[in-house]
């Protein structure tokens, strides 16, 4: 009795697997015309790769026949991201557009991805060379390093004591746009500049503020305080406000707008600049675009045309730099603060 | 009254296997392969991809490294232990195997190594559990600061990427080519089968059921408990040392935040595949189901592109649901159905 019952269960398991290969058969080639691009981030939820998202969407749009796929782990783990890339990769998308939680635990998926007829670039954060076509950056340092300079001429029309606040001293961005901006104040426009002096705030907001406070101490002549860190800028800017001398020292560098607001509103901010992320997630998906379409190979020394972003050339290892540091001031700092 | 109510409870220790169809209908096993085959049909009418062979192998390489961890984690929550620091333990070990990497060892030195630190761990763990006798839920928290903190501070912002190409065969490749076999899905399974049989066929099985049962009554019955638990803590290091091979050679790179979150990942699991969490009750058969529920699960509906944060939602739901049904469903019936 109970054997024959067995039968009919493993009878009714088989009907059931031969009525499901079929629709496994068919499937992909019903699947949709559209080139489909996905959008791969560090995590969801986070504002600024929404504002990637919504740049990746405009593109999409204007391409006509681009579907993007937003997507990313909710963690910030090269783990969580592979898990996404095998998905994409199962379902066999076109392009993988990805800002990489490391660098090189991605760099296996990517090539699986690559061996298998998906086109993969990294923007960003990178992905190594050997595990994407190409990367494209923001922006690149001389652009950061300039941008900080003449951000701060600007405001203090090329006069007065400025001092720098960084990250840590061993921060490998930081140093290097430190380096850049060196190189800008070289220039004759700025000899009446004067570079006082460097301090390091860790990335820390209390050791930022702290370190804020012993400037405006140490130089009381202090115009200016450049900080090429969103953690440094924020601190900065509050301890100017604390000690009353909004409209004598102004700080300006690298911020995020929503965390920038209150400081440009309260004027210790004149001017300060970031990346448009919502610029980047519109290039990124254009560049995918034209690389599966066959309209760019990605490689050193060619360029890709990227829509309203104009033509980006790729560098030395098939990186790009999307364009300036985008600047932010009261015109426009209510509208980005409520993106990212 | 409260007799008659526990008769059909999954805390008695049967005489026997089950043997009759309407027993086996009715096992909280059933219940998890029945959800199986409603994942797999589901997700094959949702996506045309899901029912492929190597989308399905690569989705294990996702799964098999936690699934590792669960086998001993479950053996664990039944002699009404825990041990939350298993992730912490993963990039401990994998730390130690990046230092080791870094100063030149071989493929077959960093896996002892990253073995070692597991057991190391574990019986850190185990020793503290037993000998200085503290709640292992108050220990394992702390050690999971401890282990994950000594990461945070010897790697910092950096990355150890040198790694051996065969470390990375370990952790990417295939036992079998044909039908694919990921080497740590086979691992998995031999896993799995050496836990049934121990839990299941062999009195030291016996034992851990009498000790989640009562742990009082089963040491004057003169079954060693601290001797056992403190083995399962140590074997629960060990295996999160084996996890932390196979994870460091699959994304061959060690960061702080390597396995991060995982422990709870771990633990739903073991809770999904009927362990109960006060100890006493569980199959090692339902803890394998229960790995393959979410984890083709989860794999599916990343194939639709359901954001991750949603998924989260959905295995939440999946969690809570499976645990209830069952004991709404008996109220609603009066009482648990008797055998005979």
């Amino acid at each position: 009795m109970s054997l024959s019952r067995r039968e009919t269960l493993k009878l009714i398991t088989a009907a059931g697997l031969a009525g499901a290969a079929p629709a496994a058969l068919v499937g992909p080639a019903a699947a949709q015309q559209k080139v489909r691009i996905a959008m791969v981030v560090k995590a969801l939820g986070i504002g600024f790769f929404d504002a990637c998202r919504d740049g990746g969407l405009e593109a999409a749009k204007e391409l006509g026949n681009v579907e993007l796929i937003y997507t990313g782990p909710t963690t910030t783990t090269a783990e969580a991201q592979i898990q996404v890339i095998d998905a994409l990769i199962a379902q066999k998308v076109d392009a993988i557009a990805i800002s990489a939680n490391d660098p090189n635990a991605l760099v296996p998926v990517c090539k699986k991805a690559m061996q298998r007829g998906v086109k993969v670039i990294s923007f960003d954060s990178g992905v190594a060379p050997e595990g994407r076509i190409m990367h494209l950056n923001p922006s690149n340092n001389a652009l950061i390093g300039s941008k900080c300079v003449q951000m701060m001429a600007k405001t203090l029309k090329n006069e007065g004591e400025v001092a720098i606040l960084s990250a840590t001293a061993q921060a490998t961005n930081q140093n290097i746009w430190i380096e850049e901006m060196k190189k800008e104040w070289a220039k004759p426009d700025y000899a009446k500049m004067k570079l006082v002096g460097t301090v390091y705030g860790d990335d820390l907001a209390d050791k930022s503020y702290r370190e804020t406070q012993g400037l405006l101490k140490a130089y009381p002549n202090l115009k200016g305080i450049i900080a090429p860190t969103s953690v440094g800028i924020v601190a900065a800017a509050k301890a100017v406000v604390d000690a009353g001398l909004v409209g004598k020292v102004y700080v300006t560098g690298l911020g995020l707008p929503s965390e920038m607001k209150g400081a440009v509103l309260a004027g210790a901010t004149d001017t300060f600049a970031i990346w448009n992320p919502i610029d980047l997630g519109y290039s990124a998906t254009m560049i995918a675009a034209a690389i599966v379409a066959g309209k760019a190979t990605g490689a050193a020394g060619t360029s890709v045309k990227a829509g309203r972003m104009g033509d980006i050339k790729i560098a030395e290892g098939a990186a790009a730099a999307m364009a300036d540091p985008f600047t932010f001031d009261k015109s426009n700092i209510e509208k980005f603060a409520a993106i990212f | 009254m409260s007799d008659q109510a526990q008769a059909g409870s999954r805390y008695d220790v049967a005489d026997r296997a089950a043997r009759s169809w309407g027993e086996r209908l009715t096992s909280w096993e059933s219940i998890l392969a029945l959800l199986l085959v409603a994942v797999f049909v589901v997700n094959g009418l949702l996506s045309p991809y899901f029912l492929d062979l190597f989308n399905l192998s690569d989705a294990t390489f996702n799964f098999s490294e936690k699934a590792l961890v669960a086998l001993p984690m479950a053996l664990l929550v039944l002699v009404r232990e825990i041990d939350l620091s298993v992730a912490a333990t993963i990039a401990l070990a994998s730390l130690a195997m990046g230092l080791c990497a870094e100063a030149g060892a071989g493929t077959p030195v960093l896996i002892l190594v990253g073995l070692c630190v597991g057991l190391v761990c574990g019986t850190a763990n185990g020793l503290l559990v037993t000998a200085v006798g503290l709640p292992s839920i108050v220990v394992t928290i702390g050690t999971m600061s401890l282990f994950r903190g000594i990461a945070q501070v010897v790697l910092g912002d950096q990355a150890v990427t040198k790694y051996p190409s065969g470390l990375g065969a370990i952790g990417q490749g295939y036992l079998v080519d044909m039908p694919p076999v990921p080497l740590s899905f086979a691992l998995f399974l031999a896993a799995a089968a050496v836990a049934a049989v121990v839990l299941h066929r062999t009195a030291l099985g016996r034992q851990l059921y009498a000790i989640g049962n009562n742990p009082v009554a089963a040491r004057f019955s003169g079954v060693p408990v601290d001797r056992i638990r403190f083995g399962l803590f140590a074997v629960t290091g060990l295996v999160s040392g084996l996890a932390a091979v196979l994870l460091t050679g699959r994304i061959g790179s060690t960061r702080p935040n390597i396995a991060m979150g995982w422990e709870l990942e771990i633990v739903t699991m073991v809770v999904l595949g009927g362990v109960s969490i006060a100890g006493g009750a569980g199959t090692v058969g339902g803890v394998v189901l229960a790995v393959f529920v979410l984890g083709f699960a989860t794999f599916g509906l990343s194939l639709v592109n359901v954001p991750g944060i949603v998924i989260n939602i959905l295995l939440g739901v999946l969690l809570v649901a499976a645990i209830a049904v069952p004991v709404v469903a008996g109220r609603l019936m009066g009482r648990a159905p008797t055998r005979d």
